[in-house]
């Protein structure tokens, strides 16, 4: 049974390391199911966190072909019993009817989400946490006018002191 | 000082000696200042040549060699020898002139996206921006390029980055960060390992081509004498042993010899060095030494258990690891004189031997081969093109050095073999060097004849020519049913006049005798000798294990 892994790599923020490791998933067939990134701790250094599914060893050689890239300075597997991982979603939902509106407010409640845009026909939903509370809210709205869904994917750090970083 | 100007400056204060290239638009700012500069240039007639020049100059001489070409057609043109470095490892630092950064992006006049092509097939890629970036990209695509696992690197240069002036320093060292190459030897896994061997009953030893990149192959010999290992090779590790050596037992493989396909699965333990167990190594790859305990010693890490899963991975320069390896056996074995096994493998070797003695037609390619190895020094070095030229020459051409057998063996690169000994021809000028082509292959780069001659580069040319793409004739014989299909190519060119065409000498033999006369001579001659030598179109290079069986289910 495949599974799904969590890999944070610390990479160069610069023009073009986006495209090498992407490119590198893509010509090593790695399944990948999401990439988060944004500038790290340090301004030139950006973070990436990874999902993927497969074996154990599709993990270990994902992580050793990111350490291969010069442009990734350090890649590892992040334990998801040890770490925190969250995703946050905004969703769009068609709230017209009065009656949709309520329940949609009642939901994103249950949910601990926040609406964060309305108009008299629509509704922005933001929602935090893992993968899968966004997945079941989602398929929730999927019956009542789910309009638009735009997701970071899953950003995790390790609990604890223990990190992946580098020393400067 | 010009962008233009710190390039070549840089270029020089690496030692570079030669470059090997063709201008156009993007980049002639840099020829203009190489003008003025003591770096030989070579100009050649297609870029694919370039890269295949830089590549054989590297493998021959241990130092990175350089390609340039201009933007768009000419930096595309190199990308087949480019990608061809990159699948086996071979230092080469390719230089691309670039449209204007002003015009990036806008489909300018020649414009291609080098950073975006070459990624997947360089080691690393640069597009410095700046003049001042200049001396430091150099110094860096060198350093990646040499070390650790060699690899190509592609240096994208814009032309106003060219032509623009400022103060630049030249750095005496760089730092890369994110980049490793201090892989030592676990002294606790190489005593380990040791433990093993020590142990082993009937221990293999597989040396691929980081032995020979690592220059390891004394250290090699020294652990395979000490635990009478018989040494088989991958392709690109061919010569990484002298293959006289009574433990040497040739290429394993889709057409390794008989008695490495065979003693593979008896080993009880293999000891891998430097190779990556690529399919046309392993066959089916499940079935490859199944039973065996397998040690993997390789420089890089991603290399661990990407195709073959082992018991003991030992991350590190093959040379240091052998040495290690080497000194953690002697501290507890006494070297062994004759085991079982040491026995079995003699037996094997000599009943071979006395079964090849019997084949009978005169102009054969293993006879050619044989002869060609009487006749050459030890020290010459022989490049082969692709397809059966190059299994036959792996196949009955004894190489008795490293470094003195040039292949394109991860990308199977027809073309290659030709520039890449002219490449090796100028690394070192006086040893002899011959290509051993087939047909095709060759017509793909013989345009590089101009090159040879005009720049004196003499080289030898064995044209095995059997009219066909014989290797794919080969396949369509013995998988498809005899059906030929786009394989002839009709007995054009009179390969002896084309080279005559081109200044260089021509002659077709008709015997082993006169093969032999023609050798020695080409190899006194002051330009490039073409041979042709007329063999049956029919003939297969056995033995062979078809693609995705396992090594046991050899034809032939
Ligand atoms: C650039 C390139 N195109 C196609 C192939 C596929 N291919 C492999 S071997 C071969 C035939 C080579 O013919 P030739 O050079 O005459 O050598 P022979 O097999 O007859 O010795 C071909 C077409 C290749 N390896 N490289």
């Amino acid at each position: 049974m495949p599974k799904t892994f969590i890999i944070s790599a610390l990479v160069e923020h610069k023009p073009g390391v986006l495209y090498k490791v992407s490119n590198m998933f893509w010509r090593r067939g790695f399944n990948i199911e999401s990439v988060a990134i944004g500038t790290a701790e340090q301004e030139d250094l950006a973070r990436m966190t990874i999902t993927i599914k497969g074996e154990e060893k599709d993990a270990e050689q994902l992580v050793s072909q990111l350490e291969k890239l010069i442009d990734v300075l350090k890649a590892a597997r992040l334990d998801p019993q040890k770490a925190v991982i969250r995703e946050l979603a905004l969703i769009k939902l068609n709230a017209a009817d009065p009656k949709i509106r309520s329940d949609i407010f009642h939901y994103v409640e249950v949910f601990r989400g926040r609406i964060v845009d309305v108009s008299p026909t629509s509704a922005i939903v933001e929602i935090v946490g893992s993968k899968d509370k966004i997945d079941a809210f989602i398929n929730l709205t999927r019956d009542f006018g789910l309009m638009e869904v735009a997701r970071t994917g899953e950003t995790a750090l390790i609990r604890g002191p223990e990190s992946v970083r580098i020393d400067v | 000082m010009s962008g233009a100007k710190a390039l070549v400056e840089s270029l020089e204060r690496e030692k570079v000696e030669v470059i090997f290239g063709l201008p156009g638009g993007a980049i002639m700012p840099v020829y203009d200042v190489l003008l003025d500069s003591k770096l030989r240039h070579i100009l050649v007639r297609h870029e694919q040549s370039a890269a295949h020049m830089a590549d054989g100059y590297a493998r021959a001489s241990r130092k990175a060699g350089v390609c340039m070409a201009t933007s768009g057609p000419g930096a595309t043109n190199l990308i087949t020898g480019i990608a061809t470095a990159h699948l086996d490892s071979s230092p080469i630092v390719a230089i691309t002139g670039q449209v204007s950064t002003s015009q990036i992006g806008l489909d300018a006049f020649q414009e291609a996206d080098m950073i975006g092509i070459a990624s997947p097939v360089t080691k690393y890629s640069f597009q410095p921006r700046r003049v001042e970036d200049i001396p430091v990209t150099v110094k860096k695509a060198f350093h990646i390029a040499s070390t650790g696992r060699p690899g190509p690197v592609l240096i994208d240069l814009p032309k106003d980055v060219q032509m623009d002036s400022a103060e630049v320093e030249f750095p005496m060292k760089v730092e890369v960060r994110g980049y490793r190459t201090d892989y030592k030897p676990d002294p606790g896994k190489i005593g380990l390992a040791a433990d093993i061997l020590a142990d082993s009953e009937r221990p293999l030893i597989l040396a691929g081509g980081g032995v020979i990149l690592s220059n390891a192959s004394e250290e090699l010999q020294k652990v395979a004498e000490t635990i009478l290992a018989p040494v088989a090779t991958s392709l690109m590790g061919k010569g990484s042993i002298p293959e006289d050596h009574p433990l040497s037992i040739g290429i394993i493989g889709m057409h390794g010899s008989k008695e490495a396909n065979s003693l593979i699965y008896e080993a009880d333990t293999l000891l891998a060095v430097g190779c990556r167990f690529s399919d046309r190594t392993t066959g089916k790859l499940d079935e490859f030494c199944p039973t065996s305990k397998v040690i993997h010693i390789d420089i890089d890490p991603s290399e661990i258990g990407k195709n073959k899963c082992v018991d003991l991975a030992i991350i590190s320069d093959a040379k240091m690891a052998l040495e290690a390896l080497y000194r953690a056996l002697t501290k507890t074995l006494t070297e062994k004189k004759d085991t079982a096994w040491s026995r079995k493998l003699k037996e094997i070797k000599e009943t071979n031997a006395v079964k090849a003695e019997n084949s009978g037609r005169d102009l054969t390619p293993p006879k050619i081969l044989k002869e060609l190895r009487r006749v050459l020094p030890p020290e010459a070095i022989v490049t082969t093109e692709v397809g059966q030229n190059q299994m036959w020459a792996s196949l009955y051409f004894k190489v008795l050095k490293p470094r003195t057998f040039i292949t394109s063996g991860g990308f199977g690169c027809m073309g290659y073999g030709f520039p890449a000994s002219i490449g090796a021809k100028t690394a070192v000028p006086n040893v002899p060097v011959v290509d051993i082509a087939g047909d095709g292959s060759f017509m793909m780069t013989e345009n590089s004849l101009a090159t040879s001659v005009t720049e004196n580069i003499p080289v030898t040319v064995i044209i095995l020519n059997n009219r066909m793409l014989g290797m794919v004739a080969q396949w369509q014989r013995l998988f498809y049913n005899r059906r030929y299909s786009a394989v002839s190519l009709g007995d054009v060119p009179d390969f002896p006049k084309l080279a005559e065409a081109y200044g260089a000498e021509g002659l077709r033999i008709g015997s082993v005798e006169e093969f032999s006369r023609a050798v020695k001579e080409s190899l006194k001659s002051e330009v490039t000798t073409v041979i042709d030598v007329p063999i049956d179109s029919e003939e297969n290079v056995l033995p062979m294990v078809p693609a995705g069986y396992s090594l046991k289910d050899v034809i032939g």
